[in-house]
């Protein structure tokens, strides 16, 4: 509103103050913010008074009682007689776990998904369309219901589980596989493995800025990468014993014991989130592609470059302008759509929370506990995004 | 850029038309309204003074606090009684083949509706899951809990007043009959579906850490997720109130390839619960579950409660409300809603046999403990009198 008085902030004598456009102005944003505020004071003190008359407690020192109940799945280790606050904290990382790996699956499956729509090969556009159509427009829930009580739940049960080369076990309880368990060698090793992540690093931008600055070929990316396998490979054998031995998923007497397991619902969970936000990360990425001209590609075709070429060097810079703010909700999205994990038995912060309103009776605090947790993850992930985005945007003079 | 609305104040030259001030004006009149009837109805409760010793004056009640609590007066007023119930367990509380609340837990929302406006049907039944149910009760959503509610000290602290127990029931573990397990011990490091949010987790977590056995739970908040877990094999064993378990096993395609092992991991005593801060309510509320159980003990069923009226058992006339008075008055209900109750539901035995009795609609079920005081059970109410 300011805006269009630039010059004034106060009020302009020979102008009757009710007709004055800055008083008028200064009286109206005083007016709503007292109208938030007073809306708000309702409805906080609303909830206050609410949960006095129902005797509703606001402490929160509930959380260091024992929480007695079993999780399903947990990254750090926990058994029942952690506190409440320690479940809580198995759940956020149940939620960061599940959120983490599906924005990167989500990601790779929508550029893949959006390139493909985009493609010329009619076969292929038309299984992308078609892909994208059907999973954008049929709930999330449904979706979820049917990977996990259609699908994942009707593997074959674990005693006759599917063997995949590898060998990988998929059964009712999850896809078992090999996985590998550190000897006594493995952090000598892992100075290597350390050095050459460090070492391909460096060699990448020394080699390339030499490549940019004098114009000759150096091969920055293939050095880096020859490094980035040689010096661990050297080191495997330079340092004894193997530094890594395999563990075997061996069939007990319920299930598998042994080598690296992933639940059918943390499965379930994954696809449902992945193969959804994935058909709209899709359509995204393809407007961005969409919204740089026609004629970049010509010219950059005409100079001479190769179809990867345009697309990393021309379009992407351009398009990833475009994409990156759409993306990022779709990011917030699938990890807020995480929390309907709790339908399908995966012990994400939703459903862990549930279970302590449930075992401790603390409805208010837990429901606050778990709306600041959604809202810090939002946040963080936002702030990620809006800083990549300031890289790759355009500078405009 | 230049937007429409700019070019209205370049035009007037930063004064406002008179128009567009009467609007302005109207606005602010409409605000300061709305404030004022904000705050008025706002008025804080008077604080309650720091008490110095135990022998302090009586807090001045705020009305607009104990109107809220009169539950009795709501329900009365509103016609209808809303039972927090389910609609998922055979038995207890399901839907019947024209879509209509029946079970034994149903019943016993029935029975009060019946006291309070002699008709079972004036009855809004509120479907909650075991998670839920908690605090519907705790913000007084329901006016009574009757949904398989295992009654313990923390919830009774917690959520709500527990009238009295009306199921005895234990907790039970099944399995798959050629499985050939028959104790927790041949279950270790096995899967176990769970409800989230119930007793049973709890329990099964302590039973399985007291013996030092391992397992792994799969919990869902949903009971019909937990037991179709079960039944695709995706858990060894499901584990719940014995009851509930004969209730699932009962629904599952093959009932007899499955056995309810003969272990009692707990104490789960299901009882009928109302919200806090009306104590007239939870006594009626009481008083219909004794009247139940009394009415089995003296004989009185739903068939045969017109020819009991002319009974010389003077218990049976003060419970149908024809003589003398069992406090009917102090409660504030009908002097023959006992009567009223027998004819709507039956009595306690009746209702079970309605539904887990040898012909019950739901499934077999032996009453055990559930048997009156008096045949060898410990159903036991307080008199009539």
């Amino acid at each position: 509103m300011s805006q269009s008085s630039p010059s004034r902030m106060f009020h302009r004598k020979g102008v009757p103050l009710w007709r004055d456009v800055v008083v008028l102005q200064w009286v109206a944003q005083i007016l709503s913010a007292i109208l938030v505020l007073v809306f708000m004071w309702f409805f906080i003190s609303n909830v206050l008074r609410g949960a006095e008359v129902r005797g509703l407690s606001w402490s929160y020192s509930f959380l260091k009682e024992s929480a007695g109940f079993p999780i399903s799945e947990s990254v750090i280790p926990y058994d029942e007689a952690k506190t409440f606050g320690y479940a809580f904290v198995v759940g956020v990382l149940n939620t960061l776990k599940v959120a983490l790996v599906g924005i990167v699956f989500a990601t790779i499956l929508g550029i893949v998904a959006a390139i493909s729509r985009l493609s010329t090969n009619w076969l292929v556009s038309r299984i992308a369309s078609v892909y994208i159509e059907i999973i954008r427009n049929v709930p999330l829930l449904v979706q979820l219901f049917f990977w996990y009580f259609g699908f994942f739940q009707r593997l074959p049960p674990v005693q006759e589980a599917t063997t995949l080369p590898g060998p990988i076990y998929l059964s009712q309880r999850g896809l078992y596989m090999v996985w590998f368990k550190p000897t006594s060698t493995f952090w000598t090793w892992m100075i290597f493995v350390g050095a050459a992540l460090v070492g391909s690093w460096v060699l990448y931008l020394v080699l390339s800025r030499y490549q940019v600055r004098t114009g000759k070929t150096a091969y920055p990316v293939a050095t880096a990468f020859a490094v980035l396998i040689v010096l661990p490979v050297a080191g495997w054998f330079l340092v004894g014993d193997s530094p890594l031995v395999s563990n075997v998923p061996v069939l007990g007497k319920f299930n598998f014991e042994g080598g690296l397991r992933i639940t059918p619902e943390f499965t379930g969970m994954l696809v449902g989130l992945v193969v959804y936000t994935g058909a709209f990360i899709a359509e995204v990425v393809r407007a961005g592609i969409l919204a740089v001209h026609k004629g970049q590609f010509e010219a950059a075709r005409a100079l001479g470059l190769n179809q990867m070429q345009v697309l990393r060097l021309v379009v992407l810079p351009q398009s990833l302008r475009v994409i990156i703010p759409p993306l990022i909700s779709q990011y917030l999205n699938l990890t807020k759509n995480s929390s309907l994990a709790i339908l399908i038995g995966y012990a994400d912060v939703f459903f862990v929370g549930r279970t302590i309103i449930n075992q401790s009776g603390r409805a208010v605090p837990v429901f606050l506990l778990i709306m600041a947790i959604y809202l810090t993850l939002s946040l963080i992930t936002s702030v990620i995004m809006n800083i990549y985005n300031r890289r790759v945007r355009l500078v405009e003079r | 850029m230049r937007f429409p609305w700019n070019s209205y104040y370049e035009k007037e030259e930063n004064t406002v038309s008179r128009k567009t001030l009467s609007a302005l004006l109207t606005l602010l009149i409409l605000l300061t309204l709305v404030l004022a009837a904000c705050g008025g109805s706002t008025e804080e409760c008077p604080e309650c003074p720091e008490c110095p010793s135990v022998e302090c004056p009586e807090c001045p009640a705020c009305p607009e606090v104990s109107a809220g609590q009169d539950i009795f007066g709501t329900v009365m007023a509103r016609g209808n009684l809303v039972c927090g119930a389910r609609t998922d367990l055979l038995g207890f509380g399901y839907l019947d083949e024209n879509d209509r609340n029946v079970g034994f837990d149903i019943d016993l929302c029935r029975a009060v509706a019946a006291a309070m406006f002699n008709d079972p049907e004036a009855v809004e039944f509120v479907p909650l899951t075991a998670a839920e149910r908690g605090p519907a009760l705790q913000t007084g959503e329901v006016d009574m809990l009757s949904r398989n509610l295992t009654w313990t000290s923390s919830r009774d602290a917690q959520w709500g007043n527990f009238t009295i127990v009306m199921f005895y029931d234990g907790q039970g573990m099944m399995v798959r009959k050629d499985s050939g397990y028959t104790t927790l011990e041949d279950l270790d490091g096995a899967t176990v579906c769970v409800t989230t949010g119930t007793t049973t987790e709890k329990n099964l977590a302590d039973n399985f850490r007291q013996r030092g056995l391992s397992y792994e739970a799969v919990t869902f908040e949903d009971t019909s997720a937990v037991y179709s877990a079960y039944d695709e094999g995706r858990c060894d064993a499901a584990t719940s109130d014995k009851s509930q378990l004969a209730a699932v096993r009962e629904g599952l395609a093959n009932p007899d390839d499955h056995i309810i092992m003969d272990v009692t991991m707990s104490k789960e005593p299901l009882t009928p619960a109302v919200p806090t801060g009306d104590d007239h309510w939870f006594d009626v509320v009481k008083t219909v579950m004794y009247v139940l159980i009394n009415a089995e003990e003296l004989g009185v069923t739903s068939q045969n409660v017109e020819e009991m009226m002319s009974s010389d058992n003077i218990e049976v006339l003060r419970l149908l409300g024809v003589e003398g008075s069992f406090g009917q008055e102090d409660l504030e209900l009908a002097q023959d809603f006992g009567a009223n109750v027998i004819r709507a539901v039956g009595n306690y035995g009746e209702i079970y046999d309605r539904y887990m009795g040898p012909n019950g609609l739901a499934f077999d079920l032996p009453r055990g403990l559930n048997e009156l005081w008096s045949n060898g059970g410990i159903l036991y109410a307080p008199p009539l009198r």
